[in-house]
């Protein structure tokens, strides 16, 4: 029986998609906008001008957001190096190393800084580092940082692991490679695809944490999303509207690397 | 995924068995020093006596629970009435992070049923174009959001212009200016479960609900709906869960008088209040809320499955 319309497709539901799009991206398509702005103020469009981006780079609040961003940089390469070599070990204890008792626990305590509150995390993180007494500053951020980037490493990292099958390892052993041979001459280079995305996802993730580095910084060690709050609290200026649009080209640049490799990922799965 | 590998087919690979405890040693120590470590000792700090100015005095004291729920007058020497304020900041921030979700749901359960109905080649695109705002730094969306939504900012600049309004905005500083942050925030989250849940229905069941001559918006509600339910359910509490314990939407779009249970937290530690075992309290309350959530909806969906 041929129905009158197609049961796929409904009503308005295209103008919503149209509409959740436009929502997801005006307000970072406005501040881009705005940061081009040669006005000093953020109401008034006086015409196109670089002048604010020249301002992040040598204006007066230069240097703290220069030493902000290298700090976010630095502690989001460090966190995410070893949060990826923790999860790419565990990975391979959950999925290459038979049934055993721990093996759920273990996924769930992995998995744990995803399911307690961001508030709640900072918190504890917080009273534990004053309750042994450890003085707060740049360690303190990295080491909680491992922390929360270790789940985020381990979801795309322990999917790519599940695609690939023992037997390649398995066929190297076969021809006498040493099991540190099969690991680190077969599993590792199959795997790198997914250790990229985890590393990635990491490093993102890193960069953009506000509360927890808010918690456990020192006082005036500063990353770059607690000077940009810091600022903001003064009042939105159009130098963070400059700053704020390179962090969103930095960010897609990332995430489009990442899309890239996914697709070689998928590709090669086949 | 790769060649017809049975499900949990992997596990039974047993290559590194020997040095297990080494490759999970150094998970276990990070996240048991830095997680449950820290979980436990604030958990034992909302039980001690709070020190002027931020830290505590090791002496049991249930004061941090008891100036949660309890009243006992400016002196402590009345009898104690149920304490509001407090239970208000939690009960406001259900509320909004409800509405949060509830505004996601709107938005992303078309959205989702629509790429998931795009053809194959199309999907990954829709789908990448959803997630790329995630991938930008909260603390900037939010900002833009704010620079978006206030008075003389150009959305009500520009509403206006066109005559749909006469006075600025007014919309920072309000609940709904909270909502339309969080909303913003983690909308995505509501889009990719439902999308994922959408993908795989099969829309034959929705011809034979027609065939029998159920209206197109019936076969949405009774067969579509249910159907992929798990996935709405998994977005919601995606959107619910951190909405709820959120602190940038209502410290920035919000204002003094929107206070969520974040800023509550926040203030005990880094602002003027300087209360630990109060804000650990607060925390340990939050948690449970949020466990308790979770395990309902993972018991829920093991029912499910059967």
């Amino acid at each position: 029986m041929a129905k009158p319309y197609d049961l796929r497709r409904y009503p308005g539901f295209f103008g919503i998609t149209i509409l959740c799009l436009v929502i997801l991206y005006a307000p970072l398509a406005v501040v881009a906008v705005y940061s081009f702005n040669a006005s000093p103020s953020i109401t008034i469009w006086e015409g196109f001008s670089l002048r604010w981006y020249v301002d992040v780079f040598t204006g007066p609040e230069s240097a703290k957001f220069k030493e902000a961003a290298w700090n976010s940089f630095i502690i989001a390469i460090a966190a995410a190096t070893t949060a990826t070599v923790i999860a790419t070990l565990a990975a391979t204890a959950v999925l290459r190393t038979g049934k055993f008792r721990l093996r759920t626990l273990s996924v769930g305590l992995i998995s744990l800084p995803l399911m307690v509150p961001e508030i709640v995390t900072a918190v504890a993180t917080l009273i534990f580092f004053n309750a042994i007494a450890f003085e707060r500053g740049l360690m303190t951020i990295l080491f909680a940082h491992i922390t929360f980037c270790i789940p985020f490493a381990y979801m795309p990292i322990s999917a790519r692991m599940q695609g690939i099958e023992a037997s390649y390892e398995q066929a190297a052993m076969d021809l006498y490679a040493t099991k540190r041979q099969a690991f680190m001459r077969i599993l590792m280079p199959l795997m790198m695809p997914g250790i990229v995305s985890g590393f990635i996802l990491a490093f993102i993730i890193s960069l953009d944490d506000f509360i927890i580095t808010n918690f456990v910084k020192g006082a005036g060690v500063e990353t770059l999303p607690t000077a940009i709050f810091g600022a903001v609290k003064q009042g939105i200026k159009p130098n963070i509207m400059a700053i704020s649009t390179l962090l969103l080209a930095v960010s897609i640049l990332m995430v489009a690397f990442s899309w890239l490799i996914g697709r070689r990922n998928q590709v090669e799965g086949r | 995924m790769a060649g017809g590998a049975a499900p949990g087919g992997s596990v039974q690979s047993k290559t590194y068995r020997e040095a297990r405890g080494w490759l999970l040693l150094p998970a276990w120590v990070t996240l048991g020093i830095l997680t449950l470590a820290p979980l436990t000792i604030m958990l034992v700090y909302s039980f001690l006596t709070k020190e002027f100015r931020g830290g505590v005095i090791w002496e049991f004291s249930l004061d941090a629970y008891d100036q949660f729920f309890f009243d006992r007058g400016l002196f402590g020497d009345e009898p104690p009435r149920i304490e509001w304020t407090y239970i208000g900041i939690f009960w406001r921030s259900i509320w909004q992070a409800g509405a949060a979700t509830i505004l996601s749901l709107l938005i992303g359960f078309p959205t989702a049923c629509f790429i998931a109905t795009r053809p194959e080649k199309e999907r990954t695109l829709w789908v990448f174009l959803v997630t790329i705002p995630y991938w930008v730094n909260l603390l900037i969306r939010t900002v833009s959001m704010k620079f978006l939504l206030r008075d003389e900012g150009p959305l009500s600049d520009g509403l206006i212009a066109i005559g749909a309004i006469s006075e600025p905005l007014g919309i920072v500083n309000t609940n709904l200016a909270v909502q339309l942050g969080l909303f913003y925030s983690y909308l995505p989250f509501m889009v990719l479960p439902i999308y994922a849940a959408v993908e795989r229905y099969n829309f034959a069941l929705s011809e034979a609900a027609a065939d029998l001559y159920a209206p197109r918006w019936t076969v949405l509600r009774r067969i579509l709906l249910p159907v992929v339910k798990p996935g709405i359910v998994a977005g919601c509490i995606l959107v619910f869960v951190p909405s709820l314990g959120s602190f940038l939407a209502p410290d920035l779009l919000g204002g003094a008088k929107n206070f969520m249970i974040g800023s509550l937290i926040e203030e005990q530690f880094k602002g003027n209040a300087g209360n630990w075992p109060f804000g650990a309290a607060a925390s340990m309350i939050l948690l449970t809320l949020v466990l308790i959530l979770l395990i309902a909806s993972a018991r829920q969906s093991q029912k499910r499955d059967g």
